[in-house]
This record gives structure tokens, sequence and C-alpha cells, in this order.
């Protein structure tokens, strides 16, 4: 019983909880012994098993007087540690954050508590959410449920991995991550999950650990299509408190599910071919042209032409957000101090020792462009390349309704390796990185497995806030992909 | 353009990041690899292109300017590593 309830979609439990097979405590109760027996990969920071039963409890309770939230009402998740939870340790991954316990509540986990949805806990995560790999974390690398070939651990991706892993080793039935350029679709294409990243204002950035607040965007990673809208559904709508928060209704995310993509227009970007990608890529990508073909959408090549500069005015774009944002760290009001003779030196030890090397990289770079002199020939200049990759989109999308792509340009990779080299790490969010620089609404679905049987995405590009496109066509490449494969040992 | 130790030192200090003496020199060769790879950007003609200053297509809301929040200093103060009072605490600044 406990084994098969780990391995249900939310949309299934929320039909056994409505049913009455089983209650929303023993839900939890399953995913929290499942959070146990899977410890070894590292995918929390903190587990919070008391506040757990406890909302699963309150749920059950809700249920017996006919008080029913909604789907999500009495579904066990997991939290990125980037939201800040009242009174819950909240890291964002760093040092720099040590015994931080925020007063207040995120306004996407307010969300889906008031759902009713149950926080298993908060998941580990590439520092600050900068990193692919999730081996930037103060607190150790994820491990992947997935293994190489030959055994090796593997990464998660990042920088969401230890919501991706928590999900795809059935330790959680859907969890929350962030997407700045790539972190909640890469680790769900590593791990063989969806990954949705809304469109920018879809979901309230307020009360997320900042990274770079142009491209922030927070979404679901399910084991489904149909779970990513339910619980987008959940987390998302209008918050006074965050500014760009997008003054619209939502719609009714999982009633766009239809079924029928017939007369849809899909376009298939020429620049997102890499030299030297490899050909279990091409080919899965090829495979998702013909089944939504097969299903009656019409696929168009066509040109994306500042695509190849997406990626690096990303590396200006987001370390200059970066460099501003991480001001705050100063060892004043929260988390780490290490004293100093002065206030210079009390800052500076602080943050010295307070940051790893990614994130101090990334503020070095990111002062570097915005400081006296060099602020027009990096800054200014790529937020005019933005400027043109985001036209390059609205072109594409005057022609066709969505875009078809691969995720991410290889499968998952062993922990410890591409460290030696930032730019060589980078290249990992290529194909993710452009629709971000436009805040377009991107999903990655998971359809195959390469000749190493490890799992591969394709990923879908949509109109600014027509995730009901997107997502319809997700499924159909779902149903169509039939992915069924999971880790060894996972959900038996 | 290129970075050299003297440069990393002085973003350093503007960032206010100490950097260990002996870690300069691994980060001149990383800040100036990832520098050298951005700047493939200067090949894009962006004459008479506006730089981009808001992703979303939505005029930021105004609201009246009213205090709507606030009278809680021990909930703000509640994760300062020192505070005096209602006060953060920090080392000296004036003599």
């Amino acid at each position: 019983m406990t084994a098969l309830l780990t391995v249900l979609t939310i949309a299934k439990a929320r039909d056994g909880l409505v049913a009455g097979d089983f209650s929303a405590e023993e839900l939890t109760t399953a995913h929290l012994e499942a959070m146990g027996s899977k410890r070894d990969l590292n995918a929390f920071v903190t587990e919070t098993p008391e506040l757990a039963l406890e909302r699963a409890r309150a749920s059950d309770a809700r249920r017996a007087g006919g008080d029913v939230r909604g789907a999500m009402d009495g579904i066990p998740v997991a939290v990125k540690d980037l939201f800040c939870t009242e009174g819950v340790l909240t890291t964002a991954g760093s040092h720099i954050l040590d015994g931080f316990r925020p007063s207040y509540e995120s306004t996407v986990t307010a969300n889906l508590i008031e759902a009713g949805a149950v926080m298993l806990g908060k998941t580990n995560m590439d520092e600050f959410a900068m990193g692919s790999s999730n081996m930037t974390s103060y607190y150790g690398s994820v491990k992947s449920p997935w293994r190489g070939s030959e055994g090796q651990d593997l990464v998660p991706g990042g920088s969401s991995g230890g919501s991706a892993a928590a999900v795809a080793a059935r330790v959680s039935m859907g969890a929350t991550g962030t997407d700045t350029g790539g972190s909640i679709r890469q680790p769900a294409s590593f791990c063989g999950i969806v990954g949705l990243k809304p469109t920018y204002g879809r979901c309230s950035r307020w009360g997320i650990v900042a990274f770079a607040s142009s491209l922030d965007q927070a979404g679901p990673l399910t084991r489904s299509v149909r779970d990513a809208a339910i619980m987008l559904g959940a987390m998302a709508g209008h918050d006074a408190k965050d500014s760009t928060s997008a003054p619209f209704a939502l719609p009714d995310f999982e009633a766009a599910l239809t079924g029928d993509i017939r007369g849809l227009k899909v376009g298939i970007p020429k620049e997102y071919t890499l030299d030297g990608m490899s050909n279990d890529i091409q080919a899965l990508w090829d495979d998702g042209v013909k089944w939504l073909e097969e299903q009656g959408a019409e696929c168009q090549e066509l040109s994306l032409p500042h695509t190849k500069y997406a990626l690096p005015t990303y590396y200006i774009v987001a370390p200059a957000e970066a460099s501003s944002n991480l001001a705050r760290y100063d060892g004043v009001r929260y988390g780490l101090r290490v004293n100093g003779a002065s206030i210079d030196e009390m800052y500076e030890n602080t943050r010295g020792e307070g940051f790893g090397e990614e994130v101090r990289r990334r503020i070095l770079i990111g002062t570097y462009v915005l400081s006296a002199g060099y602020y027009d020939a990096y800054y200014l200049k790529a937020q005019k390349v933005r400027t043109l990759i985001a036209r390059d989109f609205r072109q594409a999308f005057e022609v066709v309704d969505v875009l078809l792509t691969p995720t991410a340009p290889t499968a998952a990779f062993a922990i410890g390796e591409k460290t030696d080299d930032p730019v060589a790490m980078y290249l990992n969010d290529v194909f993710t990185v452009p629709a971000s620089m436009a805040g377009l609404p991107a999903i990655s679905v998971p359809a195959g497995l390469d000749a190493d049987g490890l799992p591969l995405g394709l990923h879908l590009i949509g109109r600014p806030f027509d995730e009901e496109t997107v997502l319809r066509t997700a499924e159909a490449l779902e149903t169509a992909a039939g992915f069924t494969a999971r880790p060894d040992g996972v959900g038996a | 353009m290129s970075l050299d130790k003297d440069t990393v030192r002085r973003i350093a200090f503007l960032a206010r990041v100490r950097v260990p003496e002996d870690a300069l020199e691994p980060l001149v060769g990383e800040l100036n690899k990832i520098i050298g790879w951005v700047e493939q950007l200067s090949e894009v003609d962006t004459e008479g292109v506006e730089p981009m200053t808001s992703v979303a297509e939505i005029t930021l809301p105004l609201r009246t300017d009213e205090v709507t929040d606030g009278y809680y200093s021990n909930r703000v103060l509640a994760n300062a590593p020192d505070n005096k009072g209602p006060f953060y605490a920090v080392p000296k600044v004036i003599d």
C-alpha cells in the first residue's frame, strides 16, 4: 500500500482522496518513509515531517467536514530552498544564509498552503540558484536517482536539482522550482520528469530569494503534464506585493488539456541544431515532430537568428542583476557574520567566507560589467541584444503557435564533471536560456532515453501567458512518447 | 578588453568580497575566459535598437503612497546576527 501511494500522479492521488481510498495522512506518511529511504540522494536541506503531518491531518479534517480546497488539498510536495517559509530554515543553498528562518511566507508557498498542499521539506539546490548541476550547493551535491551505465553517480541538473531528484525518486509528488535560465527545465530533462517555467509574471516573486529579478520565475516539477497544470494553478496568480506580477485572471490550466492539437502550428527553430549534438537528441527531436504531426499539428522550420547570442547575453544580464541583488548579504540583517575591525572589513570577511566560488565569480562579473567605463560596452549592449532575441520570438509567434526544441544538449553527466570550465557548464542551458530572456512560458517533457538509458526531454516554448497551448501540446508529446522509464529501485 | 590582477582586486573590493591573494590569479583566468566569451556580442548590429528594460509588456502599477505594513521590529530583527534594542549593531563606523 505505502509503496503504491508514492508512484501515483497528483491527479490520481486527488481521485483517491476524493474516493476515500486513503487519507492525506497516509499519503504523507508514505512519502515521509520514501524520504527516509532516499536520504543518500541529499535532495533535502531540511525535512519538515511534523509540519507535513500536521498539514495532512488538517486536510483530512477539512475533507471530513466537506471543505476541500481543490486538487492540491492533501498532496505532499517539496519546496525548493529558495522560497522563504515562515519559521523554517531557508538557505538558498548558501553558507551566507546560515540559520535564516524567515518571519514570513513567500506568496507561492502561501498559495500552496491555501490550496491545502503539504510541505515535506526544503530541497537542496545550486547556491543562489547559480548552477546547472547542483554541485555548487554549500550543502553538498545532490545525486540523481538515475545512474550512469557504469553505475556512476550523476548530477540531477540544476539549479532545482533537489526538487527534480525528489520528484523522480518518488519521494514527493511534485515540487516547486525556480527557473532563471533553465533551472526547472534542465533538471526535469536530466531526471525524466516534467518541468514548467511559466510566463514571467505568472507566479509572484515575493518571498523568493532573488537571483536575477528580470528572469526569475517559479514553476512546478511533476511526473505528468496534467500534474504540472494542476500545481501551476495552485502556485500562480496576481500578487500586489510583486509589481511585476501579471494582473490577469488565472485560466483553468487543467481544462486546457483537451488532447486536441489538430491544426496547431509548431515551429522548429533551425538554430537549435548544434555541432556535435548527440544523435540521440537529434533523433528524439525528429520523433517529437513526427508525434505532433501524427496528431494533426503542422510543423515548419523557422529561424530565430539571434539564438546563439542568448547565452552570452544571459551571462551579462544575470550576473549584473545578481551582483545587485546579492549586495543585501552584508552580515547585518540575517545569516552569517564574520567580524572585522571596520564595517568594510566585516562586509568583506562575511561575503568572502559566505559565498561559494561560482557565486563569487558571478558577483565579480556582474560588478565588472556594471562598473564605470564598462556599463555601455557590456550591460547596455546585452540589453539591446535581449531586445533582438525577444523580437525573434515575437516574429516567430506571428507564424506559429508553439516552438519545439530539445531541452538540453546532453543527458545528465557524472558528478564532478565540467567543474574546471565555467563556460562548458553554462552551455547546459543553451536551449533554455533564450525563452528566459524573452520571458516566455516553456516546458520540458520526458520523451525518451539515450543509448546509456538516461532520460532526455523535449522542450516547448509558447506565447506570453499562453501556458494553455504549451500544456496541451506537452500532453500530446507525453502521450505519444509514452515515457514510463524509472530509475532503478524507485517505485518498485 | 581583459582583466588583470589589479582589476580583479579592485572589483572584489567594490563588491566587498574578500578574495585571498593566492586566489586572485586563478580568478583572473576564469573571469577573462567568461568576458572573452561574452564579447562575441560585439558582432551583433544593435544600431538603433532600444535596450530592453522590461521583459513583460505590462505597465508597472502605481499605488497610493501610504503605509500598509510594518510596526513589528521584533520580527524584522529576529534574524540579526547582532542587535541593540530596536537597532542592528555593526562595527564602529564613526570615531
